[in-house]
């Protein structure tokens, strides 16, 4: 300690910064495993797909199934149904997108959009309100189509938005068709 | 704590221990000698009624955990399994249950209090905005508790309030998937609002000893809003406080018990003897009451971003709330037309309530929205108006002549009817 009249200034300051460091990246590194912890585990993301046959549902029937912990809505839609969901004019909607996982993101929410083209009488979306997630009742609502009774959100035959706090279509989930009445969700 | 300690032990274990860890004397300081003003009225005894209810609420629960299974597929059991099985079950768990709404009721009538009285003005912003966090905390304790059971409207509520976060701007989608751990409320969301439950009302308690703190440093304000000016205005917190407390307290867990054991359920939801069902939404789900106000804010406006904004800004607009009110004046009493505004207020608040307990449809859409316009004009219109432009009535010279004053008008009433 004699010669702590000259301090070396220089070599304080480095010791300082790089403690400094090495504590922000330490701190950076504990948090990033605390946090991403509560994000979904490998099991939940390991039940990612099922199967569904379609045939036993008839025309004006409609199915839940539980995919990934929430409901999806399978309608075999009756053919006025489909007129009406075709007779809307796009620009009345209140979210204009298709909100398809299959089709191309921004697509225009048409009714084509919504479903499998030539598959137009199977509809294939989530249940799960686009508000704050409650289930929609079918055949219900002033459209025709679904009814959310959490806090009054009205969604049409192809599953769009039209009245209520919802702010967007109810969203079709990746699907595709095994064979000409079989398909896989996800 | 203010002041110079008087503390003096006679005891020579006592002594010994304070000489080494000043402990006893910081007992006989804060809960003994610690002089309050003589004046304090029986709003003033729900601090002492929430610590009371806090200590309640945390027994109960750490006995509930004994018996109680976190897995979404036992958990609606387990509880039936305390309600049926276990000794005393039954009253333990409706203590808790019916316990989480008298806690509420009990920070309910203390908020008001402080709004009527100006508790939260200079030097006591600080107690103020803890208490506010209090609040806040108390409200995420709830709700998370009320998932617990794993009824219908335990998951339905626990979906749509974890949703709200979903109105965030660009995030919104994978803040929610991270609450819930998946891609619905599912096991793990239950399994980490269990956890986060359990620690809750131990940060509630750090919370409390900080306002407990902030208390003493300022002293306890009182309804006149005067100062404490001389040790003529105070009296010593035991007896003269412990017993009014005690005495408020039991007539509380008169009517409380009353609840637990005669109305358990009157003021919950049947609903919630349905198991969770993922797969169907009740036909009207409704948060608990002491929700109801803050639900009805958040449907009045109909975009989904705002909504919730509007839902949290009626709360963090207490913690402005010192600042928002120009008056110099504390007490109600002494301000004819804040008096009028604060009970108003009550009224909005009350009918936000039942606005909160009604489906969304109709007229109830229209008066919520009024009450809720109104709710956010009180706090940031109405009360720096106020405050500028009211006379007060004058103030007594001191808490122990308003003392004096009221009894000196009590005298001559009560003599004509001896
Ligand atoms: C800040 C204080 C607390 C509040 C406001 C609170 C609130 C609640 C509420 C509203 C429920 C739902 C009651 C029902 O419907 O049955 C509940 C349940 C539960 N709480 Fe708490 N609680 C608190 C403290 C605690 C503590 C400290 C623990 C454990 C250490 C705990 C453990 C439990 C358990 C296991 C349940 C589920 C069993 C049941 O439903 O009865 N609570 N709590
Ligand atoms: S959750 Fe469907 S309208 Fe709110």
């Amino acid at each position: 300690m004699s010669t702590a009249e000259a301090p070396d200034e220089d070599r304080r300051d480095f010791l300082y910064i790089a403690t400094g460091a090495v504590g922000a990246v330490g701190a950076a590194a504990l948090a990033i495993p605390l946090i991403d912890q509560m994000n979904p585990s490998a099991s939940v993301l390991a039940l990612a797909s099922i199967e569904v046959d379609l045939s036993p549902i008839e025309v004006g029937q409609s199915i839940t199934v539980k995919w990934r912990g929430n409901p999806v809505i399978i309608r075999h839609r009756t053919a006025k149904e489909i007129e009406e969901a075709k007779a809307v004019n796009i620009a009345d909607l209140p979210d204009p997108i298709a909100r398809n996982a299959n089709v191309a993101d921004g697509s225009e929410a048409t009714d084509v959009n919504r479903v499998v083209d030539g598959k137009e009488q199977y509809l294939v979306q989530m249940g799960v309100c686009t508000h704050l997630g409650c289930v929609p009742i079918g055949n219900e609502g002033e459209y025709d189509g679904w009814f959310c009774p959490c806090h009054g959100s009205h969604y049409d035959t192809a599953g769009r938005i039209r009245k209520g706090p919802a702010p967007e279509n109810l969203p079709v989930p990746e699907y595709k068709y095994l064979s000409d009445a079989k398909i896989q969700i996800g | 704590m203010s002041g110079h300690s008087t503390y003096n032990p006679t005891n020579p274990v006592m002594k010994w221990v304070d000489d080494r860890l000043p402990l006893p004397r910081l007992m006989y300081d804060s809960f003994v000698s610690y002089p309050v003003p003589r004046n304090l009225n029986y709003w003033y005894t729900f601090g002492g009624i929430l610590m009371i209810m806090m200590v309640s609420q945390i027994i109960t629960g750490i006995v509930l955990v004994m018996h109680y299974t976190p897995h979404v597929d036992m958990a609606f059991d387990s509880v039936e399994h305390i309600r049926r099985n276990v000794n005393f079950g039954n009253v333990l768990q409706k203590w808790h249950a019916v316990g989480a709404s008298f806690f509420f009721i009990a920070v309910y009538i203390h908020i008001a209090r402080g709004m009527y009285y100006g508790s939260y003005k200079a030097p006591r912003e600080i107690l103020w905005m803890l208490g506010v966090a209090i609040f806040l905390i108390m409200m995420a304790t709830g709700f998370m508790g009320y998932v617990l059971p794993w009824g219908q409207m335990s998951f339905w509520g626990a979906k749509v309030i974890t949703n709200l976060f979903s109105a965030v701007p660009f995030f919104g989608e994978a803040i929610v998937t991270w609450l819930w751990g998946g891609f619905s409320v599912d096991n793990a969301t239950l399994q980490r609002f269990f956890s986060l439950h359990y620690l809750l009302p131990f940060v509630l308690v750090g919370v409390v000893i900080l306002h407990v703190w902030a208390l003493h440093v300022t002293g306890q304000g009182n309804p006149t809003g005067v100062e404490v000016k001389s040790g003529q205005d105070t009296l010593a917190f035991t007896p003269f406080a412990t017993v009014k407390d005690a005495f408020a307290l039991s007539v509380f867990f008169i009517v409380f018990t009353a609840f637990v054991f005669f109305a358990p359920d009157y003021l919950g939801h049947s609903i919630n003897y349905e198991e969770a069902n993922p797969l169907v939404t009740p036909e009207h789900i409704v948060p608990e009451w002491y929700y109801l106000p803050f639900y009805a804010i958040l449907r009045a406006v109909p975009d989904k971003l705002l909504g919730v904004v509007a839902m949290f800004g009626s709360i963090l607009v207490w913690f402005i709330l010192p600042w928002l009110d120009t008056s110099k004046v504390r007490s109600a009493t002494y301000r004819p037309i804040f008096k009028q505004l604060f009970w108003l207020l009550m009224i909005d608040f009350f009918i936000l309530g039942v606005v909160g307990a009604n489906p969304p449809e109709g007229w109830w859409i229209t008066v919520g929205q009024i009450a809720t316009v109104y709710y956010f004009a009180h706090f940031l219109i109405l009360l720096p108006l106020v405050g500028l432009l009211e006379t007060p009535k004058p103030l007594p010279s001191s808490i122990s002549d308003a003392v004096l004053a009221k009894n000196a008008d009590k005298q001559p009433a009560a003599q004509p009817a001896e």
